[in-house]
């Protein structure tokens, strides 16, 4: 996938796509990114209460749902046929273009069309999805690593504090004895700095 | 968490937090699979069509499916055609018809008997639903876990053989087993069929009475297999038959009783199915609390792990739930589907891997399904067998 997809033809743009997400970072990305393309007609939906009732109502052309929502099993009963569907919705899943859907199920959002529609026709609206899904999942993952960073932080201050309280250190010679530690058991500065931790308060 | 061999094959398989994927819990987190060169890495999943669609890219080498999904797979249905293999069956039976106590009460005053009678319940159901019709009211809904599921079928086959008729008579909907319980309460469904733990789930919140096991309605159904592409499994049968023999020592561990508290503890896990272990005990030991007041039902064919055969993949099983497919208008009846249908049960590869073989089963049903009502199954004349039912889609 290169470049950035364009859905300039004014059929696609007519197109309404309804964004099942429980996600409400991601929900407003995809919504953003379809409206940037040209798509007007973006209907979101967290809550899946009643998910059959709210899609007939919408009545979209195209379903974009994350991978991670439960209710993807209730729209597999749209491909069945009953009194109940007003219009037959078939997952897209292009057998020409395998490479669409690994990606698709990879980045973690599936896409259902209204059965009839050409597949061509959306291809440029599912390209979009995967890369925001993508572009969310590295934001999430750059948090997730902040995160992480910032409590290992705390952490390690808070063992230099033990070890400078009690063996006198200064703070950069605290520092120095938990990476020394931490390269001779080839661990982690903070896995050592949380074995200090937990020692000092066995101590107590 | 034991297990973890160094220079282990490594698979990746995907299952659905139920208790039913306790051979495969107990072979990855208990040694079984360990013993046999492999590294279990199980993935949980949310929904079956994740399942089936992780599958079928290969980001998965093998999922705990549903086995009439397994079966819909192969044919092409509601899905692109991936042909599957089933060379292990993970669990027979396990489902459960949950009710509101509102429903309960109705079906109760409707009942010409003791509606803990599949017959008796599903007759005391078309009343209910006639007496709704009359006075104008919305019809029942019911909620199921997947279209091609023995949830459905279950459910299906039980209301008809009372003279209701699924698709007009009542709504039947797909709806997340962990939502089961509180659509109920929430008044959105007014009973389902579900694997265990969800029933339960729905007793100890109040909000449902389990009315039967899915045993009372199809004493024998092949519930959940052991599915890999059949390309994989065509490319490397030792693999196969390595993950054969592991799932079988873990059903053996997880049928002997003397285990059963082990086995309620490593497949109730957070990884795994993030429920109390005392839960998972009762559907070990199909002994479920029934009703808000107490009341339990017992059965050892509540839910089949690793005893009466049902290790063994049987192709007629896979004959009953593509039957079902016919009769709810799902797939057309030609003898090309059926036989690509029984060819997805391969009880060929569990025999050449399996050490331990199941002789002569006795006191099983003679056609190996045991419907509650209507005549035997019969294999080799689903045209005949279909016949027999005056309520069906096809």
């Amino acid at each position: 996938m290169t470049g950035k997809p364009l859905i300039s033809a004014p059929a696609e743009a007519a197109l309404k796509v309804l964004v099942i997400d429980k996600d409400p970072i991601r929900r407003a990305i995809l919504d953003a990114g379809l409206r940037e393309a040209g798509l007007a007609n973006v209907v979101l939906l967290g809550e899946t209460t009643g998910l059959l009732q709210h899609v007939y109502r919408i009545d979209p052309d195209v379903i974009l749902i994350d991978l991670e929502n439960p209710s993807r099993d209730v729209l597999e009963q749209m491909f069945q046929v009953s009194r109940v569907v007003r219009r037959p919705i078939a997952m897209f899943v292009d057998q020409s273009d395998r490479e669409t859907t690994q990606s698709a199920i990879e980045a973690g959002v599936s896409a259902y069309i209204v059965d009839g529609l050409k597949k061509e026709r959306i291809k440029g609206i599912l390209e979009l999805s995967i890369l925001r899904f993508n572009a969310v999942a590295r934001l999430q993952d750059e948090l997730d690593r902040a995160k992480t960073a910032l409590e290992e932080r705390k952490t390690i201050d808070r063992a230099k504090g033990i070890l400078m309280q009690v063996k006198g250190l200064t703070e950069d010679q605290a520092y120095a004895l938990l990476r020394k530690t931490a390269m001779n058991e080839k661990r982690k500065i903070a896995e050592v700095a949380q074995a200090v931790i937990t020692a000092s308060e066995l101590l107590k | 968490m034991t297990g973890r061999a160094t220079g282990a094959t490594r698979l990746t398989i995907g299952f659905i937090p139920l208790a039913d994927a306790a051979a495969l819990i107990v072979a990855a987190d208990r040694g079984f699979a360990a013993e046999e060169g492999l590294d279990l890495d199980l993935v949980r999943e949310v929904s079956w069509s994740n399942v089936r669609d992780k599958l079928n890219i290969g980001l998965l080498d093998a999922a705990h499916l549903l086995a009439p999904l397994a079966v819909a797979s192969s044919l092409g249905l509601g899905h692109i055609k991936v042909p599957l293999t089933v060379p292990f069956n993970l669990a027979l039976n396990g489902n459960a018809i949950t009710v509101s106590p509102a429903l309960w009460s109705a079906l109760a005053d409707a009942a010409d008997g003791d509606i803990a009678d599949a017959a008796v319940s599903a007759r005391a159901l078309a009343r209910v639903v006639a007496q709704r019709k009359a006075r104008g009211a919305l019809p029942l809904t019911l909620g199921m876990t997947f279209p091609f599921s023995h949830h459905n079928y279950q459910l299906r086959f039980w209301m008809a053989a009372g003279g209701v008729v699924p698709d007009d008579d009542v709504q039947l909907v797909v709806l997340p087993p962990p939502y089961m319980a509180e659509s109920l309460a929430s008044g959105h469904v007014d009973g389902f069929c579900v694997g265990a733990p969800w029933s339960s789930a729905a007793v100890d919140l109040g909000t449902g009475r389990i009315l039967h096991f899915g045993a009372e309605i199809v004493a024998r159904a092949a519930e959940k297999v052991l599915a890999v592409r059949q390309c994989w499994a065509d490319e490397q049968p030792q693999l196969v038959a390595r993950l054969v023999r592991a799932l079988e020592r873990a059903a053996a561990f997880v049928a002997e009783p003397a285990n059963r508290d082990e086995v309620a503890r490593l497949v109730a896990a957070p990884a795994r199915l993030g429920v109390t272990a005392e839960i998972i005990r009762r559907t070990v030991d199909g002994r479920l609390r029934v009703a808000g007041d107490g009341s339990v039902r017992a059965s050892d064919r509540y839910l089949v792990i690793g005893r009466l055969g049902a290790n063994r993949p049987d192709p007629v099983q896979a004959a009953w739930a593509y039957a079902q497919m016919v009769r709810w208008g799902q797939a057309p009846l030609t003898p090309a589907l059926q036989a690509a249908a029984t060819g997805v049960f391969r009880p060929d590869l569990y025999d050449s891997a399996a050490r331990s073989h199941a002789g002569i089963l006795v006191g099983e049903p003679a056609d190996g399904i045991g419907e509650f009502a209507g005549a035997a199954f019969d294999p080799r004349d689903i045209a005949g067998y279909l016949a027999g039912w005056p309520i069906r889609r096809s």
